[in-house]
C-alpha cells in the first residue's frame, strides 16, 4: 500500500525531462501531451493514494515508502524515501489539482508565447521539486525540493529574460530566497548535530529526550528554521520579492507565487510542529512577525494600481495569517487557510491574468473599468474569490480565516487578534477596490486595446470555474461551530497532537460558542465596512476620494511607494555590499590576492608539468631505468618498514 | 604415490569458458567464412553477455576449486562483472573503429576476449602460478593489441614498448614469487599465510618478495614511478585498445595486490600501508600534473587514467573493508566513464585518428550537441563533480581514508582533484565555448556506439544517486581481513 508514492513524485519530473529535451521539436500538442499528461497522472495517483490514506483508521494515517538507501556515509544515513501523511496529503492535493488546473489555464494563456516549450519544462521541474518538498520523508529531501522550487521559481520569474525587469526580479527573488535558505541549512545541521539523523520520525520521537522545552537548542533550530521560511514565504524582512515575482508570467503567479511555493514555509512550520512548540520563543516570534506582515502588506495593497501588485501584496498578507495561526498553535487553522487560499487565489491570480490576457497586456488598473459585460465569467468568478478572500459567509475564506482569528482570541493574544481583523478589514476594502476599478464604473480602457477585448477561451476559464468553485464551498470542511463537524480539524489534528506536549494553548482551549459566534459577527462586520467603503469611494463618489488622495498626499505616496522599504535596503545593504565587493571583495581580495595565488599555483604546476614532460623522454632504456631505480627504491624504503 | 583427483567446479570458471569458447568461435568463423566478417563484434558482445550472466550467478558459500588453485568467491565474481562491462563496452565502441581502420578481423577480437579471461584469472587466483599466468595471458594479448593498427608508426612503437618493459616488470613479479616460494615452500596464497605465521625467521627475504611481486603488479597498475611507458602506449595504441588497456587491467591489478596483500602477507611484519599511501601520493600527483599540460586529448586521457590509479590505491591504503569496498566502487564507476570518454573519442578523431587534439573538440556542441552533453557528463563524473557516479566514488575513498586517520594522504588527494578539474574542464570549454574554424560536418555515431553511451550514461548517474546497494554488493565481496 502506498508505495507508488514516488510515482507521484516522479512523473512530472518525466514531463520535465521529455519537455526539456525534445520540447523544441515538438509540437504544441506533443508538449501537451507531455506536460498535462504527467501532471494529470500525477494528480490521479494523488487522489488514489489520499483515498487510501481516508479509509485508514485514524491513528495508522501514515504512509511511507522508502525507495532506497540514498545516502549512508558515516553517521549520516539518508533514505529517499516518501511521507504521506494527513498534512503531506492537504498539500499533495494543492499541489497536483491545482498544479493541473494551471497547467490547462496555461495551454491557452501562454498559446502565442514562442517558447512553449520551455515554459511547460520549468513548469513541471517545478511540481517535481515541490512534491520532494511535501512529500520527502526527512529534511534533506525537504531542502533539495526547497532549493528546487527556489531555481524554478527564478527560471519562471525571468521567463522573459530579454526583459530587463523580468530578469532582476528574478534574481531578486533568488537572492533573497538565499538568505532564508541559509537559515534552513543552519536549522537542518543543528538537527543533525543534536539528533544524528534528518529523518522526521527519529527526529520527533526524540525530540523530548534530546531538547528541554524552552531550550536554547530548540530555539535555535526552531529559529533558524523560521528563517528559511520567512524568505520563502514572504515575511518581513524578507518579502520584498515576491511583489516584484509579479514579473513572471501570470499562471506562474497563480501556482507558484500564491497556490503552492510560498506557502512551503508554513508546511515546514506544521512539520516541524513538535520542535516549534517545545520552544515558546520561537512561536512568539513567528506570531508576531505573522501578524505585523498581515498588516504591513495589507496597508501597502491599498493604493497599487497594477492589479497583480494588488494580489501580490495580499498573498504577502495571507501569508502573515497563517504564521500568526501556526505562532499561536492553530497548525490545523494554518493548513485550512492554505488550502482555501490557494482555491482563491489562484482563481484571483487566473482571474487576472484573463483579464491581462484580454487587455493586450495591461495591468494597471486606471486603464480598466466596466470589463463585467465584456466578460462575464471572468468577473463573476473573479468576484467569488473576492467575497472568499474578504471572508464573507459562506465562501471558503470566511471559515479559515475566522478559525484563525478566533484561535488567536482563545490563546489570549487579544492584540494579535486586533490586528488580524483589521487587516481583514483593510483586505476586504482593497480587494473590492479591485473589483470596482476592473469590472465595474465607466470604462477607462484605451482604443487600441477595447478593439481586442474578448471572453478568455474556455481552456482558460474552466479552471477558473473550477477554483471559484472550490472557493465557494472548500470551507465548509471546516465548519466551526458545532464539535465534530470539523472534518478538516478532525483528519488532521492527529499529526500535531503528540504525547505529553507543551502545546499551544490554541489547540486545547475550550470551545465557547459564543465567543465565536461573536468573533463571527465582528469579522464580518469588518469585512461588510470594508466593502462598502471601497464601493462609497469607487463607484458612488469618486470625486470624494480624488479629494481625500490630494488632502493625504504624502501618505499616499509614501504607502504607493511601498514605504519605499526597497530603497531602505537599497542604501542600507545593496549599496554598501556592492561598493564592498566591487572595491574589497574584487579589485583587492579577488584580483590581486586570490588570482595571484591561483595564477601562481597554476604557473607552478604548470612549469612542473613541463618539467614532467620532459622526463617522459620516449625512450625505452629510460623508462627501463626509472623502473629499476624506482623498484630499487620501493623496495629498500619497504625494506626499511618492517620491523 | 597416490593419485588423487582434485575437486573440480567448471561452473566457478563459467565465465572464462564461455569467453574462450566465443574467442575460437571467432578466429574460425573469420577463417571459414567472409560474410559473418559484419557480425564478429556482435558475437563477441553475445559473448561477453553471456559470461555476465554466469558472473552474476550469487555464489552462497565462497571455496577454492581445482586444487586450491582457483578461488569462487564474491569477489572474484564483483571483478569479474567489472572487467567483462568494461570488455563489453570496448567491443562496443570498437565496432564502427574497427571497420573504419581495417582491422576488423576475427584476432582482434579475440584478443580482447582472451585478455579478459586472464584478468579472471587474475583475480581470482588462489595460487601464485595462476596469477602469474593471468597476468601473462593478458599482458601478451594486449601487448598484440597495441600494435594492432600496423599501419600506424606509434602503434607499432606502442607494442614494442610495452612488451618490452612489460617483460621487464614480469622479471620482477616473477622474481618476488619466486623469493616468496623459496622461502615458504609454497605457492597457495593460503599456505604461504600459514607458513610465515608458523615461521618468521627470513623476514627479511620475504619483505623483498613482496615488495618487488607490488612492484610487478604496480606495473600493470601504472602507478608512478613505474608508469612511463603508460603515455606512450596509450597514445600509440588504437584507442578502443587504450580505452580497454586502461580499465580492466588496472581493476585486476588491484584485485591482485588485494588479494596477494590480504590473504598472503598479512602476518608479515611490514607497515606496507605507509609505502602504498606514498605510492598513491606520487600517482596521483605525477597523473594529474603531467595531464595539465597535454594538448592530445588521448595522451591527457591516459594521464588521467593514472591519477585515477592513485586514487583508487588511497582506498587501499585505509585498509578497512570500507575502504576495500570503496575502491570496488571506484573501478565500477571508472570503467564507465573511462571507456565512454575514449568512446567519443574515437569518434570525434574520425577514421585513422585524424585528430586526437583538442581542436577536434572545439565546437562539438553545435555539430553534434547530444554527444557534446555526453561527454560532457563523462568528463565532468572523472571529474568528480556530483550528482554523477565519479564524484560518489571519490567521496567514498576520501571518507574511508579519512576515517582511518589518513588526513594528509586524502589532502593531497582533494588538491590533486581540484588540478584535475582544469583539465577536463578545459575539454568543456573546448566544447561549448570555442569555434572550429574548419566548421566541420557533424560525425555520425553508429548503433553500437550509441547503446554504449547510453548505457554508460545511465550507470554514471544510478551510480551517483543510488550509490548505496552498490557499495553494499561490493562490501558483501570483501574478502575476509
Amino acid at each position: 500500500m502506498g508505495d507508488f508514492l514516488w510515482v507521484i513524485v516522479l512523473l512530472p519530473l518525466i514531463g520535465a525531462i521529455a519537455t526539456g529535451l525534445f520540447g523544441q521539436k515538438m509540437s504544441k500538442a506533443g508538449v501537451n501531451f507531455w506536460a498535462l499528461g504527467s501532471t494529470g497522472l500525477s494528480f490521479l495517483l494523488a487522489v488514489i493514494a489520499f483515498i487510501e490514506l481516508v479509509l485508514r483508521p485514524a491513528s495508522e494515517r501514515v504512509i511511507v515508502n522508502t525507495v532506497y538507501s540514498w545516502i549512508a556515509a558515516g553517521d549520516l544515513n539518508v533514505n529517499a524515501g516518501f511521507l504521506l501523511d494527513p498534512l503531506s496529503g492537504i498539500w499533495l492535493l494543492i499541489v497536483t489539482g491545482v498544479g493541473f488546473l494551471i497547467h490547462i489555464y496555461s495551454t491557452g494563456y501562454m498559446s502565442h508565447d514562442h517558447s512553449y516549450w520551455r515554459f511547460f519544462c520549468y513548469l513541471n521541474l517545478f511540481m517535481f521539486s515541490m512534491l520532494m518538498l511535501v512529500m520527502g520523508d526527512n529534511y534533506l529531501l525537504m531542502f533539495i525540493g526547497w532549493e528546487g522550487v527556489g531555481l524554478c521559481s527564478y527560471l519562471l520569474i525571468g521567463y522573459d529574460y530579454h526583459r530587463d525587469a523580468a530578469a532582476t526580479a528574478g534574481k531578486k527573488a533568488f537572492v533573497m530566497n538565499r538568505i532564508g535558505d541559509f537559515g534552513f541549512m543552519l536549522g537542518m545541521f543543528l538537527i543533525f548535530v543534536t539528533f544524528g539523523t534528518l529523518d522526521y520520525q527519529t527526529v520527533f520521537n526524540n525530540a523530548h529526550d534530546k531538547l528541554a522545552v524552552g531550550g536554547a537548542v530548540a530555539t535555535a533550530i526552531t529559529l533558524l528554521l523560521f528563517v528559511g521560511a520567512v524568505g520563502k514565504s514572504a515575511q518581513i524582512p524578507l518579502y520584498t520579492w515576491l511583489p516584484d515575482a509579479m514579473e513572471g508570467p501570470t499562471p506562474v503567479s497563480a501556482l507558484i507565487h500564491a497556490a503552492t511555493m510560498v506557502t512551503a514555509g508554513v508546511y515546514m512550520v506544521c512539520r516541524s510542529s513538535v520542535l516549534f512548540d517545545m520552544a515558546p520563543t520561537s512561536m512568539a516570534v513567528v506570531a508576531v512577525i505573522g501578524a505585523a506582515t498581515a498588516i504591513f502588506a495589507a496597508t501597502i495593497g491599498l493604493f497599487q494600481k497594477d492589479i497583480k501588485k494588488v494580489l501580490a501584496y495580499s498573498t504577502v498578507s495571507q501569508l502573515g495569517y497563517m504564521f500568526m495561526a501556526c505562532g499561536v498553535g492553530a497548525y490545523v487553522a494554518a493548513a485550512f487557510h492554505v488550502m482555501t487560499h490557494a482555491f482563491f487565489k489562484a482563481c484571483l491570480f487566473l482571474g487576472s491574468g484573463s483579464v491581462i490576457h484580454a487587455m493586450s497586456g495591461e495591468q494597471n488598473m486606471e486603464k480598466m473599468g466596466g470589463l463585467k459585460k465584456h466578460m462575464p465569467k471572468t468577473y463573476w468568478t473573479f468576484l467569488i474569490s473576492t467575497l472568499a478572500i474578504a471572508g464573507i459567509f459562506p465562501f471558503a475564506g470566511f471559515f479559515s480565516k475566522d478559525e484563525i482569528l478566533y484561535k488567536t482570541y482563545a490563546s489570549g493574544n487579544i492584540v494579535l487578534w486586533g490586528i488580524g481583523a483589521v487587516a481583514a478589514g483593510i483586505t476586504a476594502f482593497y480587494m473590492f477596490r479591485a473589483v470596482f476599478m476592473t469590472f465595474h464604473g465607466t470604462s477607462r480602457v484605451e482604443p487600441e486595446a477595447m478593439k481586442h477585448l474578448h471572453e478568455s477561451p474556455n481552456v482558460m476559464t474552466t479552471p477558473l470555474i473550477i477554483l471559484a468553485g472550490l472557493a465557494a464551498v472548500g470551507g465548509f470542511l471546516g465548519v466551526p461551530i458545532i464539535e465534530g463537524w470539523n472534518i478538516l480539524h478532525n483528519f488532521l489534528g492527529p499529526v500535531f497532537e503528540h504525547g505529553g506536549t507543551a502545546h499551544g494553548p490554541a489547540e486545547h482551549g475550550e470551545h465557547h460558542l459564543t465567543t465565536e459566534l461573536m468573533l463571527m459577527g465582528v469579522s464580518i462586520g469588518i469585512a461588510v465596512v470594508g466593502i462598502a467603503k471601497a464601493y462609497i469611494a469607487y463607484i458612488k463618489h469618486p470625486e470624494i476620494t480624488e479629494k481625500l488622495y490630494k488632502m493625504f498626499k504624502p501618505i499616499h505616496t509614501v504607502i504607493y511607494n511601498k514605504y519605499y522599504v526597497d530603497e531602505l535596503y537599497d542604501i542600507l545593504i545593496v549599496k554598501p555590499t556592492v561598493a564592498t565587493s566591487r572595491w574589497v571583495l574584487h579589485k583587492l581580495v579577488d584580483e590581486i590576492i586570490i588570482d595571484g595565488i591561483v595564477n601562481g599555483v597554476g604557473d607552478f604546476f604548470v612549469t612542473l608539468s613541463s618539467m614532467v614532460k620532459k622526463f617522459q623522454s620516449g625512450l625505452l632504456r629510460d623508462y627501463a631505468l626509472t623502473m629499476m631505480l624506482g623498484a630499487l627504491l620501493f623496495v629498500s624504503f619497504y625494506l626499511w618498514g618492517g620491523k | 604415490m597416490d593419485i588423487v583427483i582434485p575437486s573440480i567446479s567448471f561452473s566457478a570458471i563459467m565465465p572464462e569458458l564461455v569467453l574462450l569458447a566465443v574467442g575460437i568461435l571467432i578466429l574460425l568463423l573469420d577463417v571459414f567464412s567472409e560474410k559473418h566478417s559484419g557480425k564478429l563484434a556482435y558475437i563477441a558482445v553475445g559473448g561477453v553477455a553471456t559470461a555476465l550472466f554466469f558472473a552474476m550467478t550469487p555464489i552462497t558459500d565462497p571455496s577454492t576449486t581445482f586444487a586450491g588453485l582457483y578461488s569462487a568467491d564474491r569477489f572474484t565474481q564483483f571483478f569479474k562483472v567489472i572487467f567483462l562491462i568494461g570488455t563489453g563496452l570496448t567491443l562496443l565502441i570498437s565496432e564502427k573503429y574497427a571497420k573504419e581502420n581495417n582491422i576488423n578481423h576475427g584476432e582482434y577480437y579475440s584478443l580482447i576476449l582472451f585478455a579478459t579471461v586472464g584478468m579472471m584469472f587474475m583475480a581470482g587466483g588462489a595460487d601464485l602460478i595462476t596469477i602469474f599466468m593471468g597476468v601473462e595471458l593478458m599482458s601478451i594479448c594486449l601487448y598484440i593489441l597495441a600494435g594492432y593498427t600496423r599501419a600506424r608508426m606509434a602503434s607499432n612503437e606502442a607494442s614494442m614498448k610495452y612488451f618490452l618493459l612489460g617483460a621487464f616488470a614480469s622479471g620482477f613479479l616473477l622474481y618476488g614469487m619466486g623469493l616468496i616460494y623459496g622461502i615458504t615452500g609454497q605457492t597457495k596464497l593460503v599456505k604461504i599465510a600459514g607458513a610465515i605465521s608458523a615461521n618468521s625467521d627470513n623476514m627479511m627475504v620475504l619483505v623483498i618478495g613482496a615488495g618487488l611481486m607490488i612492484v610487478g603488479f604496480a606495473f600493470k597498475l601504472a602507478a608512478v614511478p613505474f608508469h612511463q611507458w603508460t603515455p606512450d602506449v596509450y597514445q600509440g595504441a588504437p584507442i578502443p585498445v587504450t580505452a580497454f588497456m586502461s580499465s580492466g587491467p588496472k581493476a585486476a591489478a588491484l584485485a591482485a595486490i588485494l588479494r596477494v596483500l590480504v590473504e598472503a602477507m598479512n602476518f608479515i611484519q611490514v607497515d606496507w600501508i605507509m609505502w602504498v599511501s606514498v605510492l598513491a601520493i606520487m600517482t596521483m600527483t605525477v597523473g594529474n600534473i603531467a595531464a595539465l599540460v597535454q594538448s592530445d586529448i588521448k595522451r591527457m586521457l591516459a594521464f588521467s587514467s593514472i591519477s585515477h590509479a592513485g586514487y583508487a590505491l588511497v582506498g587501499v591504503s585505509a585498509a578497512t573493508s570500507d575502504g576495500v569496498s570503496a575502491v570496488m566502487f571506484y573501478m565500477l564507476v571508472y570503467t564507465f566513464m573511462n571507456i565512454a570518454a575514449f568512446g567519443i573519442l574515437a569518434l570525434v578523431a574520425k577514421a585513422n585518428e585524424q585528430n586526437t587534439s583538442i581542436d577536434a573538440f572545439k565546437g562539438l556542441f553545435r555539430t553534434n550537441p547530444v554527444l557534446a552533453a555526453v561527454m560532457t557528463i563523462m568528463l565532468f563524473s572523472l571529474a568528480g563533480i556530483p550528482p554523477m557516479g565519479g564524484f560518489m566514488a571519490k567521496f567514498y575513498i576520501f571518507m574511508s581514508a579519512v576515517n582511518a586517520g589518513h588526513l594528509g594522504l586524502v589532502l593531497v588527494a582533494v588538491i590533486n582533484s581540484a588540478i584535475g578539474a582544469y583539465y577536463y574542464i578545459k575539454v568543456i570549454v573546448a566544447i561549448y565555448f570555442q569555434e572550429n574554424p574548419e566548421k566541420p560536418e557533424p560525425v555520425k555515431a553508429g548503433p553500437s556506439l550509441v547503446f554504449a553511451l547510453l548505457v554508460s550514461v545511465i550507470a554514471v548517474f544510478v551510480l551517483g544517486l543510488m550509490p548505496d546497494c552498490y557499495l553494499t554488493i561490493a562490501g558483501k565481496a570483501l574478502l575476509p581481513f
